[in-house]
């Protein structure tokens, strides 16, 4: 067992009394609880955790947090595993089992690092220019060979066994960050009465604070923390959210949120908790306190493991209670890092102050010398020294230009780098609310606009980095929010007292001149994951590669899992060094969501596997399923295809179904077809214009079959509407095309026409249906039906009554898509089993006979009756299916103008048409071509193909139909299929195989 | 300097330092024989064919950001040409076999990477519409074929090909010469050929205007002055609809807002594209280890460059149905461009009603896969001032005509 030699005896915020054990690549480590994995390795004095994903450099812990680039783990077992997980934030919990990644075999001795070796040749963009001779080797060596070095950790391989959760939320204040600005404007919002709503991203609320040793109202920070939540708790209105990460800033203040239920705990022992909850969260004010992150210095080997941030180093001391190392040197160019050295000294290390500015601050630069901490003014390091360690760094002193040294060069020896560039103000969603970012030159940073949607920054987010600052700003910014969303409270809130700091400016200082003119910067390290230099970045503008939107994609530069937290301002102000401009003229890269990375099952929730799209299912399927079909997917329903009878192949039951169908009865579940009830006055008018045929005059009583154009012309959709009453009308639609309709009905009406008064509902679930054809349907329904009269004058072909059957009330409609003689009867849904199971019964004597979709098809198909979507595809007009007499010449209506043009209007269009194979057993493949001359090989000239094509045992042979250039014209022509192993000849025929005269039907 | 691994090594002893411009930035000039208005990979690609194929040399490209910006630099790389309808075909097919040759002619290596496209089918609607689509391309001499499902798992062993799914796994179409690109590359590679050639690529230059007079092209009008030029080819997708209106005609394109997401990045895991209509979401793996995820368009219309969160949301629950692993990665980018949709998903390549104001536009969701055949063919409209034989049925008229290209299957799934 290691030990955690590192760890302070007194503070931070662990439980050493809940010690925690972990495993690090096969390693026995334990931390307490509170700390991360990062915190708990550093207690064990573990810095290399990583390697790089280019040159597979040694990395270290460079953060505390978010914006880590090189503390990535693999995290979890099996199912459990998570790859890239920064160590920074990862909490441990017992049982932890982490391993570093992009290594082989082992993280000391990674083979990979060869690529280091080699990497003079590796400048930014290398594969652009290289691998491309000979041709024929990229795909089968060289890009494998990149291949194989892609990616960092490892996917899962099996399926994910967590769970996750959505909420949708309103609230009149989200405030983002729980630091010191955040909890004053959470706290100051709150007071008035507003629904306010805190995030944060870590598993206590303090930000920064938790990290520092600075005193409100002359108490630890942590006491005014505590204070504050207590205060937020006793809040009815007020809901505060640890380890939840506000991700994503879109449009209208929606802002999605990541909340991290169980990820702390052992995997698999949440219970019934989501692992994750995605909040969305739609907020009349926003307060962004999102804090700032620190940013590195650029200096030759500042990636190797041991130099971290500052401020990071602060907060393991502060925070975690551990000693990151025995000898520090602290490098910066500005104030921060003072009190970081401080406190790196008062926990027992040996430290150096390097400070690029020639003018420290006295204050604190008199309270650093106290402890004895020698301060190097006016220097910059030059390099640090070490491989998986840094062990000691070169310094030397700036010349007057600052891009040079002068005097002799020092070196000190250390086992820890803490460096501080300045802090980046986090606006990443600013950014994304669509806010412009801009350079302030005083700060040296990036810093939010104007405010485009509700929201405003407050604190380190804004720039506004002293205490006593952030505290006010966010205090006003919250009262400010509140008073927006309509909450005002008199009085003002107490400022908390804050030891004043009064800062020196920070020097717009970014990168160490090489060690000697000339000297190459591929070792000054921007982008940490990456593996980007800052001479990579000169590369690309010298290339010009000069926007940093192409630097960004030249050099990958903020492009790994950190989206450059750490590196996107230090890769502008190099751009801007090199091309000689101000770093406001460079510009920046467009944040984009999410802030950090967003689990894939999180953004899924519970939409995934049985509930991925729901099932749709009639009153009738637990016959279906008790009577053994076969089910085929027909849009989200699951429609009977076939019921085959034992030792039944498909089609031995296909051709029983469809013969019943002709001889006997055949009876159809029609219920998924769908149904849309139409009223209003102008309910006609409406249907006059949605279909090419006319609606006005369809007397009540009867129905008509429609088609539907697209404003192209072209058939889109076709049901049976029937008129219920004047104003009243039952549209029936494609099973797999109700809702696209129902959505195109109300598009219509809603935007065109809305002085038509007309009103749609969807009743495809209010009714069941089931459909009986054949001879002897009347009889049988002669025998259940009371209070109606059946018979052909009464009731003839399209037209529709009411009545009971079985003593249900129905509706019975006289369509038919089969070619019998067919009764549709539509009964309330609940009776949709007795209906189905009372016509069973009664047609038995009858050999009544359920058949299902394939038989449905190829009963339609002998008839020459189309499948929308199938026998057409966006391209086929009423009259190219010989429907022309379908298309009104009287009324405008959705497409007439596009049929009027002339290539609709061309006598060779491909028109639908049926074809007979030669052979009568050969069934044509559904999707084959017709092409004018058959050639040895393609390309050849396709002229048309196969829609449909069925084998029919009424007919007793092969049927199909075909869409076919000029077909109309071709009836009686050969013509041949070229298949991928065959050909077959086939004549053209009028696509309707049977009763021609339609007596059948409307007998 | 021609790029090689000897010129790598070469500059390698000068510390990289002595690599020149991939293209100079000129300022504008007052007169061109042609400008490109769009620096996005088809403006470059004309350019690139104009000065290449036809000599023409005096040609400005005009981008108002920065080059490869739009869709060209957010589009999801995937490369094929599995078209329908023997126009498309062709014209895709071109583009493929340019593609094919691109590295090398360009000297810049765009990395395509053949390795394979799939096209899911998860009901018999979809069974059938694949095999009438492979045989069509066959027929027209493009490979394609049909995989079953033990041989789509074959090939694709983390795909849930489970009958008990929700929409199980039927059948696919496979592309083997499909694949991706990377697209940077493809812009760079273009206008590193074109600048050599004597192009002008001028970035942040805005067209405000189109100058016409007696019903021909005079000039434009630029954030950076006015251009005087005998032709104009516009290319610029999303916008399209803005520059036919300063034009003053109407395009009957749609503007709509695109989105696609990469993961972070993770050891190779998913080798070739896999795309489903039904289940509508496709990915790839690309050669940095991210998985490229798209799916379909943002229903409402907009020219600003992102999208909103519930169109992401269905895409990850499909990503989940197809590769149940792919749950616990996580979402690193997400983002949008604004395509340009024609009434029949096929793109307009030629002339329009002002003479010598040519429009290459409505490529929508796919047109990153036509980048040099586009080029090439507009290019040759350019200089010819008639369409060359592949765009000659991509024209305006054909909606006033009718004769259209119906390839929204092809567009199903945007990519
Ligand atoms: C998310 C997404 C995924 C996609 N996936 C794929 C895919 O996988 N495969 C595929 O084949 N296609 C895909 N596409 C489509 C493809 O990206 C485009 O069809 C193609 O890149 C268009 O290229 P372009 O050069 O015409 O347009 P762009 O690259 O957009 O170039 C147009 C340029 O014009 C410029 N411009 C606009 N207005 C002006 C003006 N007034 N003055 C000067 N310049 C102007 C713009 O700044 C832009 O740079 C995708 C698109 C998106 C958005």
């Amino acid at each position: 067992m290691n030990e955690q030699r590192f760890r302070l005896f007194a503070g931070g915020r662990i439980d050493r009394e809940r010690a925690v054990r972990f495993d690090f690549d096969g390693e026995r480590y334990t931390g307490f609880a509170g700390d991360t994995v990062a915190s708990a390795l550093l207690a064990h004095g573990v810095h290399l955790v990583g390697r790089s994903f280019k040159y597979h450099r040694p990395r270290g812990i460079l953060s505390a947090g978010a914006e880590e680039p090189n503390a990535l783990l693999q995290v979890g077992r099996g199912a459990y595993t998570l790859p890239n997980q920064r160590a920074t934030q990862v909490e441990l919990y017992a049982g932890l089992s982490a391993t570093s990644q992009n290594r082989w075999p082992s993280l000391r001795f990674d083979a990979g690092a060869v690529s280091s070796l080699l990497s003079p040749l590796f400048p930014a963009g290398f594969y652009y220019k290289t691998f491309m001779w000979p041709p024929s080797f990229w795909l089968r060596h060289y890009e494998p060979l990149i291949r194989r070095a892609a990616g960092l950790g490892r996917s899962p391989t099996e399926p994910d066994p967590d769970r996750y959760e959505k909420m949708h939320v309103h609230c009149d204040v989200l405030v983002v960050g729980a630091g010191a600005a955040g909890l004053a404007a959470a706290l100051s919002a709150g007071r008035t009465g507003a629904r306010v709503m805190l995030a944060d991203e870590q598993s206590e609320p303090g930000g920064w604070l938790l990290g520092s040793k600075t005193a409100i109202d002359d108490a630890p920070a942590v006491e005014w923390i505590a204070s504050a939540l207590e205060d937020l708790r006793s809040m009815p209105e007020v809901r505060v959210l640890p380890r939840t990460t506000v991700t994503g800033y879109y449009d209208h203040n929606y802002l999605v949120a990541l909340e991290r239920v169980g990820d702390h705990l052992p995997p698999g022992t949440g219970g019934a908790r989501p692992r994750q909850r995605l909040w969305k969260i739609r907020a009349r004010q926003v307060v962004l306190a999102t804090g700032a992150h620190e940013r590195p210095l650029v200096f030759r080997n500042n990636d190797r493991p041991g130099i971290m941030l500052a401020g990071a180093a602060r907060q393991y001391v502060n925070r975690y209670a551990v000693r990151p190392g025995e000898s520090a040197v602290v490098v910066t160019n500005n104030d921060s890092a003072y009190p970081a050295a401080i406190d790196l000294s008062d926990c027992g290390m040996q430290v150096h102050i390097v400070d690029v500015r020639s003018r420290p601050p006295e204050a604190m630069a008199a309270a650093a010398r106290q402890r004895s901490i020698e301060i190097f003014a006016g220097h910059a390091l030059v390099a640090a020294h070490g491989h998986a360690r840094v062990r000691e760094v070169t310094l030397a002193s700036l010349d007057a230009a600052r891009t040079g040294y002068t005097g002799t060069p020092r070196r000190l020896s250390c086992d820890l780098v803490a460096m501080s560039g300045g802090l980046n103000p986090a606006v990443h969603l600013f950014s994304q609310s669509r806010g412009r970012i801009v350079y302030s030159p005083e700060r040296g940073c990036f810093v939010p606009g104007e405010s485009v949607q509700a929201e405003r920054s407050a604190g380190a987010a804004n720039g506004t980095f002293p205490l006593a600052y952030c505290l006010s700003e966010g205090r006003e910014a919250g009262k400010a929010a509140a008073a927006a969303a309509g909450f005002r409270k008199r009085g003002g809130l107490r400022s908390p007292k804050v030891e004043g700091e009064r800062e020196q400016p920070a020097e717009a200082w970014w990168i160490s001149p090489p060690s000697r003119a000339g000297a190459p910067l591929n070792k000054h390290f921007v982008d940490f994951q990456n593996d980007v230099s800052a001479a990579d970045i000169a590369l690309a503008a010298r290339e010009g590669y000069r926007s940093v939107e192409h630097v960004k994609r030249y050099t990958t530069t903020g492009m790994g899992t950190d989206q450059g937290k750490t590196s996107n301002t230090n890769a502008i102000a190099i751009i801007s060094q090199t091309l000689g401009v101000d770093p406001s003229q460079v510009g920046v890269t467009t944040f984009r969501p999410p802030y950090t990375p967003l689990t894939f099952g999180a953004l899924a929730g519970r939409d995934i596997g049985e509930l991925a799209d729901p099932v749709r299912t009639t009153p009738m399927h637990d016959w279906h399923l008790a009577h053994g079909a076969a089910f085929e997917d027909v849009g989200q329903w699951k429609r009977p295809w076939y019921y085959p009878a034992a030792g039944e192949s498909m089609q031995d039951a296909v051709d029983r179904e469809c013969l019943a169908a002709r001889n006997a009865i055949g009876i159809l579940d029609a219920t998924t077809l769908g149904k849309i009830d139409i009223q209003g006055a102008d309910a006609a008018e409406f249907l006059d214009r949605i279909y090419t045929n006319g609606f006005r005059k369809l007397a009540p009583g009867r129905c008509r079959y429609g088609l539907m154009c697209g404003e192209d012309g072209m058939v889109f959709d076709d049901g049976v509407t029937a008129r219920l009453a004047d104003r009243h009308f039952l549209m029936s639609t494609t099973t797999g095309g109700a809702a696209r309709v129902l959505a195109w009905l109300e598009e219509w009406s809603q935007t065109e026409w809305p002085e038509l008064e007309v009103y749609f509902n969807s009743v495809t679930e209010q009714y069941a249906v089931a459909s009986i054809s054949g001879p002897f349907a009347r009889a049988l329904l002669e025998e259940l039906a009371t209070g109606i009269d059946l018979g052909p004058e009464a009731l003839p072909f399209m037209s529709w009554g009411e009545g009971r059957v079985a003593g249900i009330p129905a509706r019975i409609v006289r369509v038919s898509f089969t070619g019998e003689s067919s009764f549709e009867i539509n009964v309330p849904s609940d009776y949709g089993l007795y209906l189905w199971t009372t016509l069973m019964r009664a047609g038995a004597r009858y050999g009544i006979t359920p058949f299902g979709t394939e038989a449905m098809h190829v009963l339609r198909a002998e008839k020459g009756f189309i499948i929308a979507g199938q026998d057409t595809d966006g391209t086929v007009t009423p009259d190219d299916l010989g429907l022309g007499r379908m298309v009104s010449r009287h009324k405008d209506f959705i497409g007439k103008r596009s049929l009027a043009r002339p290539d609709c209007r061309r006598a060779d269009r491909k028109q639908l048409v049926g074809l007979l194979t030669e052979d009568p057993q050969t069934v044509l493949p559904e999707g084959a071509q017709i092409v004018d001359r058959v050639l040895p090989r393609p390309p050849m000239k396709m002229i048309g193909h196969v829609t449909s094509s069925y084998f029919s045992a009424n007919l007793g042979r092969s049927i199909a139909l075909a869409l076919l250039r000029g077909g109309r014209e071709r009836h009686g022509e050969r013509v041949v299929l070229p298949l991928p192993k065959r050909r077959v000849a086939a004549t053209v025929t009028a696509p309707v195989f049977y009763d021609e005269q339609g007596e059948r039907l409307r007998a | 300097m021609k790029y090689s691994i000897f010129s790598l090594l070469r500059n390698a002893f000068s510390y990289h330092e002595n690599w020149p411009a991939a293209w100079r930035s000129p300022d504008p000039r007052s007169a061109y024989d042609v400008v490109i208005v769009g620096g996005g990979g088809h403006g470059l690609a004309t350019a690139y064919y104009l000065a290449r194929n036809h000599r023409i040399t005096n040609v400005a490209v005009l981008e108002k950001g920065w080059l490869g910006g739009g869709n060209t630099g957010r589009n999801t790389t995937i490369i094929r040409s599995n078209y329908l309808w023997d126009e498309s075909a062709h014209l895709y097919e071109h583009a493929l076999r340019l593609y094919e040759g691109l590295s090398r002619d360009l000297n810049y290596n765009i990395m395509l990477s053949q390795r394979g496209v799939l096209n899911l089918a998860h009901n018999l609607g979809d069974l059938r519409e694949l095999s009438r689509r492979v045989n069509a391309i066959r027929l027209n001499g493009i490979d394609s074929e049909i995989l079953n499902p033990a041989e789509i798992k074959a090939m694709v062993p983390i795909l849930n090909t489970s009958p008990s799914s929700r929409y199980p796994v039927l059948g696919a179409s496979l592309q083997r010469r499909g694949g991706t690109a990377r697209h940077d590359a493809v812009a760079w590679g273009l206008a590193r050929g074109a600048d050599a050639r004597g192009v002008d690529i001028i970035q942040n230059c805005e067209v405000t205007g189109i100058r016409h007079s007696g019903g021909a092209v005079e000039g434009v009008e630029t954030t950076r002055g006015y251009i005087r030029t005998k032709k104009v080819g516009v290319v610029v997708a999303g916008h399209a609809s803005v520059l036919a209106e300063m034009a003053g005609f109407r395009l009957p394109v749609e503007s709509h807002p695109l989105q696609a997401l990469v993961s972070e990045p993770i050891k190779p895991i998913h080798h070739c594209v896999v795309m489903s209509n039904a289940v509508h979401v496709y990915v790839s793996q690309s050669d940095k280890g991210e998985l490229v995820i798209g799916a379909g368009i943002d229903a409402y219309h907009s020219y600003a460059q992102r999208g909103s969160l519930p169109v992401i949301e269905e895409q990850m629950g499909a990503l989940i149905e197809l590769f149940p692993i792919f749950s616990r990665l996580r979402m690193l980018r997400q983002w949008g461009g604004i395509v340009d949709v024609c009434p029949d998903a096929s793109p307009i390549i030629g002339k329009t009603p002002v003479r010598n104001l040519y429009f290459n536009c409505g490529w929508g969701t796919g047109g990153f896969k036509a980048t040099p055949g586009s080029g090439w063919v507009f290019a040759h409209t350019i200089a010819h001032d008639t369409p060359h034989p592949l765009n000659a049925a991509f024209t305006l008229e054909r909606f006033t005509s009718g004769a259209l290209i119906d390839e929204h299957g092809a567009a199903a799934v945007a990519h």
